[in-house]
């Protein structure tokens, strides 16, 4: 130590060594508080923009709702199916009266990380909305946008709309699981009975449990309660407030 | 560090001020922008979707 205390040039740089550390540790907790900023708050706002101008986009593609103009659908034509999507493209709406009068989001082919963050990502590989089988999504419960934040509020019997290009796909909440991430029996044909041949549709929806965390997944189970051609128009009583909805 | 930066900067103290600050939104910018989304898929509390990630 002496040769420390006496030297002046080596002090000098002990002295620079230890504010440079000290600046870097204060910069790197800066960083880490931006990014906490970045992901709880700044991913909502881009990507609530982004998937609004989606909804846009998808309704000005899928025509006039309610399609009064052109009467009562024509009975005789069977209501057209989605058959292939490409990864990534939006193909759906989904309207869920718990969650609010206007809430509606895009559905997306896929669920990587990317997809995740556009909107509601449906499994590639199960069943598109209204067949027979499971048409299985998955969706953020924070951040993001938060498509699913309230998952938790769903309640049997609360309506779920998936609207395409073709129909209005009604759904009723079934029941809800929560599980840890391997179990994929819930995007089954028949949710949790894996090797089981579907006779009804289903629709499953999964979103991460508890919020801010990845330990487990919240599962929502649906079934199919009527498909309306889109030029019928959607029935009102679908869309009502369910009772004791909350915002 | 801070300190050669700021004396890097040129003109009398109320520039420099503003050109770190300038300097500050751009960093935060490169990390909203670039750096944060990409790191993010690999932090741990992103998962939503059952079975292995597409």
């Amino acid at each position: 130590m002496r040769a420390f205390s006496h030297d002046g040039t080596t002090m000098k740089g002990l002295r620079w060594a230890v504010r440079t550390l000290g600046e870097v540790l204060i910069t790197l907790g800066l960083l880490l508080l931006l990014f906490v900023a970045w992901q709880l708050w700044w991913t909502d706002v881009a990507a609530n923009s982004e998937q609004a101008v989606t909804v846009q986009a998808l309704e000005k593609g899928f025509g006039p709702a309610h399609g009064a103009e052109r009467g009562a659908a024509d009975p005789r034509v069977p209501l057209a199916t989605l058959t292939r999507v490409p990864f990534g493209e939006a193909f759906a709406l989904m309207r869920i009266p718990r969650f609010g009068a206007d809430y509606v989001r895009p559905v997306l082919q896929g669920t990587d990380h990317d997809t995740l963050t556009k909107g509601i990502a449906h499994y590639q590989g199960t069943a598109f909305p209204g067949q027979v089988g499971n048409f299985a999504v998955a969706g953020h419960r924070t951040t993001y946008g938060k498509p699913f934040s309230n998952i938790d509020l769903l309640q049997k019997g609360d309506v779920i709309v998936v609207e395409t290009k073709a129909s209005y796909i009604v759904y009723a909440v079934d029941r809800h699981v929560i599980v840890t991430p391997d179990h994929v029996d819930v995007i089954a044909p028949v949710p949790q009975h894996p090797r089981v041949q579907p006779k009804q549709a289903w629709m499953t929806m999964t979103a991460c449990h508890p919020r801010f965390s990845a330990s487990h997944r919240y599962v929502v189970f649906a079934k199919l309660v009527k498909r309306i051609p889109r030029a019928s128009g959607l029935p009102a009583s679908f869309m009502a407030a369910p009772a004791g909805t909350v915002g | 560090m801070y300190g050669p930066l700021w004396r890097l900067l040129p003109g009398p103290w109320p520039v420099k001020a503003l050109l770190s600050l300038v300097l500050v939104a751009g960093v935060v910018a490169v990390c909203f922008l670039w750096l944060f989304p990409a790191i993010a898929p690999y932090m741990p509390f992103n998962g939503n979707s059952v079975g292995a990630p597409q």
